[in-house]
């Protein structure tokens, strides 16, 4: 079987979502990785040391340089037809840009996807991951978001596959990128993060994210926020784990003010180690912790920060 | 300029949803249903273009069995001008329902469509993107700004790392996230003239779309339970056991 990963970038890094998707396209088959962008070839050199690729197509043009979906999607629709499988991994580019290669493909995709069962069966999380449904696909080609915490990264070195240039697609010119505010931080990303300090409603202000700020930043952290943290304006969207954020499985989740609504605990419930501190003993947040700490967040996050 | 907007009845958002013992899916039987709380800010987003005088005409679209009319009155409820009811008694999954919507979109000639990014029952995020492919428009998924002018639409997205603005020209499908607006309480002159209001009846048949899916659902199971594990007294005990129990600092 062959498997098609498209790879995510900026055109000078290959960004490590594609990692884990790579990890979940090496059980399927054999994996060749679609590099499209503008001026990228850096990145076609790193996914071909990625273990387990056997090859990397690459296709160098200008509308390609900023992953507009419009355009990549002729060029991945034709490339697909010798694969048996199209695979991103499930970030918001792969959200974006795979439904539409999708229904051009005339295959119903399975978004998502925390689990290989077989060739043609696969688990994927519904309802805000309190259901896992089992999905059996009869289309000829599969099409597959990767929940990117449900499979390991593959390493970075060890690979050593040809890298072949693949004629670019005509530019489709119907969208222009007019700009983007990229949120600029020392911080790890959140979705790669090996520990995460995250804040709610009760910080109380974007001005008291500071201690959550301190405190990540202590434990070379990334932060992260509840969507009514968000909502309340403390915190750009970005920070927002959860069902409508992002999902994340880092070695450490620490959950500060936060009450654990449903919503939120299906973005961070498959962290290894979950600690909660709040000041509501009955708050839910306290049945999926394996540590948790009745307090006042005001006095012991602070507390926290100076004894580490 | 005409707005369609599809939307879809789902378990209400607060419900707390059971997997059946059976393992072939989650009881949505006497369970609270509720507009698509994305498909909520579509429909605010559609009427407050048409309140700035930037669209003539505003009209939803679902698609379903006849419990879905509940739906389209609470979505006319906004000050939509009319719905549309695409009936057919099986579940669609969403290349179906794009093919549905592109039919749909060849009679009404709308110039924007905005549905929600996901429905939170299946949590595909897949409609937008496809019904855009179908019919070889632009589209601009995860929106939190939307500014229509002329012949073109301006979005700015949310995507990993921050926010990104596009421009395209119309027609385009607009696919809404969270922050895009706060949707109204319907006030109850609406909600009264949302009950009289007409709702087209379309057998999906008439479309000649099928309903058929090539994907077969084989089991649902409850994800694994975490245990709730200990109350620590303070931050030294805290600090303590992540360093010597779990090791994780």
């Amino acid at each position: 079987m062959s498997v098609l990963v498209i790879a995510e970038h900026d055109n000078s890094e290959l960004k490590s979502a594609t990692l884990n998707a790579i990890t979940a396209a090496k059980e399927l088959g054999d994996v060749t990785v679609l590099v499209a962008g503008s001026g990228s070839q850096s990145v076609a050199d790193a996914a071909a040391q990625v273990a387990g690729v056997s090859a990397v197509l690459h296709s160098d043009a200008a509308h390609y340089e900023n992953g507009i979906a419009e355009e990549l999607t002729p060029l991945v629709v034709s490339t697909a037809a010798s694969f048996d499988y199209v695979i991103t991994a499930a970030t918001t580019f792969g959200k974006n840009l795979l439904p539409r290669v999708s229904a051009l493909l005339d295959v119903e995709q399975i978004s998502d996807v925390t689990s290989v069962v077989s060739a043609d069966t696969f688990v994927h999380p519904v309802y805000a991951g309190n259901a896992l449904e089992t999905v059996q696909s009869s289309d000829a080609k599969k099409v597959l978001t990767i929940r990117t915490t449900a499979f390991e990264a593959a390493e970075t070195t060890g690979g050593s596959a040809s890298v072949e240039a693949l004629a670019a697609s005509d530019a489709v010119g119907t969208v222009t990128l007019v700009g983007r505010e990229l949120t600029v931080s020392n911080r790890p990303e959140l979705g790669a993060a090996e520990v995460i300090v995250s804040g709610g409603r009760g910080v109380g202000s974007a001005e008291n994210f500071a201690i959550i700020e301190a405190l990540a930043d202590k434990l070379g952290a990334a932060v992260g926020a509840s969507r009514a943290a968000v909502d309340a304006g403390y915190v750009p969207n970005d920070y927002q784990v959860g069902q409508t954020g992002k999902v994340v499985a880092p070695s450490l989740y620490i959950a500060i003010g936060i009450s654990g609504a449903i919503q939120h605990l299906a973005g961070m419930k498959d962290s290894k180690v979950i600690v909660a501190i709040n000041k509501d003993e009955d708050a839910p947040i306290f049945q999926v912790a394996d540590y948790g700490l009745v307090a006042d967040l005001f006095d012991v996050v602070p507390e926290m920060t100076g004894a580490l | 300029m005409k707005i369609l907007v599809p939307v879809k009845r789902v378990v209400d958002a607060y419900v707390s949803v059971r997997v059946k013992s059976d393992n072939t899916g989650v009881d949505t039987d006497n369970v609270k249903k509720s507009l698509n709380p994305f498909c909520e800010i579509a429909v605010e987003e559609a009427m407050r273009l048409k309140e700035k005088g930037l669209a003539d005409e505003v009209i939803v679209v679902t698609i379903g069995d006849k419990d879905c009319e509940t739906t389209l009155r609470s979505a006319l409820a906004f000050g939509v001008d009319r719905a549309i009811h695409i009936k057919t008694d099986n579940v669609l999954r969403p290349l179906a329902i794009a093919k549905a919507l592109a039919k749909l979109v060849e009679k009404e000639a709308p110039q924007l469509v905005i549905t929600g990014k996901q429905s939170i029952d299946a949590d595909n995020n897949q409609t937008g993107q496809m019904l855009a492919a179908l019919l070889n428009w632009p589209q601009a998924t995860f929106a939190s700004e939307v500014t229509v002018e002329a012949d073109k639409v301006t979005v700015t997205r949310e995507i990993d790392g921050g926010l990104e603005t596009l421009t395209m020209a119309l027609p385009a499908v607009v696919t809404s996230d969270l922050r895009l607006n706060e949707p109204r309480y319907p006030k109850l002159p609406n909600i009264m003239k949302a009950k009289k209001k007409p709702i087209e009846a379309i057998e999906i048949a008439d479309l000649g779309v099928s309903t058929a899916s090539t994907l077969a659902v084989q089991r649902v199971d409850e994800p694994a339970e975490r245990q709730a594990g200990i109350k620590v007294a303070d931050i030294n005990e805290l600090i303590e056991k992540l360093k010597n129990e779990a090791r994780v600092i």
